[in-house]
């Protein structure tokens, strides 16, 4: 790490349009080393974009994102991303194996061909408790399994930051360490962003909640008040207390 | 049965099926899964100009072809980044483009019009000898870039995105890979012409998707089939006097439904 003292990820006056829509609208957000932070908000509302723009996908047409002080392009080695598992083409002839092991291209010459059998493969798949089906093809998994196996890939490269995109849909923990265990413990080691519009199952996990919808409500904290997710969803919501200060129920009836 | 050995033109055509179906083998395993059969139509039919372009200037219209494909992969790249957004009218209006340019060059051409069918329907019986060397180089050229970037190839056609940020030169290797689906397109002309291109690329690799575990295997199941269904509609088309090309075509599509109804019994 250069400087654990830098914020692992500044935003500063971010504005970003697409085809003339303007998606999202002068963004600032700190986000310092070892956080938590769940962003949330209706689909549509630029979630998925701000992730992009983190990861140097896309260029922001105005202002500036920094990862531990540089761009994302001179910084990627710092980030692991994990895209939304739902969006895979899972007839695609691959191995659990060979999926992880993509993780480590960036880090081999370009054109070194990988090693068959990497150690660090079977390392981060113990990590995620897939083990098990390290020879699987993707097409065997369930939704929860290739999240995981997602998860796995970005970690083989030992990021610093871990961007997960609306990783909550289908959490099946049957067996071992819950989803939500599985984060906290890799909290431990670096910081993690994740973004969904399901805010009910993401309240529980998450340190710092922060509310997208073209534009950024963040108090640096845990805490979203109904001012907050009206702004956000522009509709009225049922908020109760239940351990969690303003936990929100039922967002469900509110279709966007 | 043998005796269709004796003429040299009969080994010619199985060599050059043999080599051709090493290239479309390999490149039409990624053409089907990053699910670019309709840009490798769009390069093919474009290189419809180029064969005119060396009717009408007198020189080997396979190389012409060759020229065309090439800047109609890199211009397809090159629009990529751009915007996606009208990439596939774009790809439409090129396709047209190539093949209304060739027709025209051919129109142009001096004396005797040269037989267009062979270059759209292709036949597999008039291959030169120098075009088989040519074959042999492009596939050399194939085969040793999916050596050594199988890899690289394999994160870009499974998951663009997670491959840029992991620092790979995805543009590059995508305008490679269409380089790549250019030249085997040009090598195909000559087995089963520009028009049922896309079909010899993609049946072998779609039929073996559904039997192999990974990439790997899957170029080799798809270079195995792509053999048979060339000697097989070969050896078709010599015995009842067909046309090579839609014969091997025929062929495949056979195997296709075949495959189809095996996995529909299967499951």
């Amino acid at each position: 790490m250069e400087n654990k003292n830098l914020p692992a990820i500044e935003i500063n006056n971010l504005s970003f349009s697409f085809q003339d829509q303007l998606v999202l609208d002068n963004i600032n957000l700190t986000i310092r080393n070892k956080e938590f932070i769940g962003i949330i908000g209706p689909n549509g509302g630029g979630k998925t974009t701000l992730l992009k723009i983190l990861l140097g996908l896309l260029k922001p047409n105005k202002g500036e994102v920094k990862i531990f002080g540089k761009s994302p392009a001179k910084n990627l080695k710092y980030l692991g991303y994990v895209p939304q598992y739902s969006n895979f083409d899972k007839s695609y002839p691959i191995s659990v194996h060979d999926v992880v092991l993509m993780g480590m291209l960036g880090r081999t010459g370009f054109g070194t061909p990988l090693k068959k059998e990497n150690p660090k493969v079977a390392e981060v798949l113990e990590k995620v408790e897939l083990t098990p089906i390290i020879n699987k093809q993707i097409g065997e998994l369930s939704g929860g399994q290739l999240q995981r196996v997602l998860i796995a890939r970005a970690l083989i490269s030992n990021p610093n930051i871990l961007l997960l995109d609306e990783p909550t849909a289908s959490i099946d923990s049957k067996s071992g360490k819950s989803f939500y265990d599985l984060l906290q413990s890799l909290n431990d080691d670096m910081t993690i962003v994740l973004v969904s519009h399901d805010i009910g199952a993401i309240s529980r996990f998450v340190k710092k909640i922060a509310c997208l919808n073209k534009t950024l409500i963040y108090h640096d904290s845990k805490e979203i008040s109904v001012e907050m997710i009206e702004a956000t969803y522009h509709c009225p919501v049922d908020l109760i207390a239940h351990g969690v200060p303003h936990r929100v129920l039922d967002e469900s009836e509110h279709s966007h | 049965m043998f005796e269709i050995f004796q003429y040299d033109f009969m080994i010619n055509a199985l060599i050059a099926s043999i080599l051709a179906s090493v290239a479309f083998g390999i490149v039409g395993s990624y053409v089907v899964v990053k699910r670019i059969v309709f840009i490798s139509g769009g390069i093919s039919h474009t290189a419809y100009g180029g064969i005119g372009l060396g009717f009408l200037l007198g020189f080997n219209p396979i190389y012409g072809a060759l020229l065309f494909s090439i800047i109609a992969a890199l211009f397809i790249s090159y629009m990529r980044k751009q915007t996606k957004q009208y990439e596939d009218t774009l790809i439409g209006i090129m396709w047209a483009f190539g093949m209304a340019l060739g027709v025209i060059f051919i129109n142009l051409s001096p004396g005797y019009a040269p037989n267009l069918m062979s270059y759209l329907f292709g036949n597999i019986l008039t291959i030169p000898t120098s075009d088989i060397y040519l074959m042999l180089f492009l596939d050399i050229t194939i085969v040793l870039m999916v050596f050594f970037f199988f890899n690289q190839f394999q994160a870009i056609t499974f998951d663009e995105e997670f491959a840029y940020t992991i620092g790979l030169p995805v543009d590059l290797l995508y305008t490679v890979l269409l380089l790549m689906t250019a030249l085997t397109t040009v090598l195909l002309i000559k087995l089963v012409g520009i028009i049922l291109v896309i079909a010899l690329l993609s049946i072998p690799a779609a039929i073996g998707i559904k039997y192999v575990s990974s990439l790997k295997h899957l170029m080799i199941v798809s270079v195995l089939l792509g053999i048979v269904f060339n000697v097989v509609g070969l050896l078709f088309s010599y015995y009842l006097n067909l046309a090579s090309g839609a014969t091997i075509i025929m062929i495949s599509i056979i195997g296709y439904f075949i495959s189809a109804l095996y996995s529909k019994m299967r499951a």
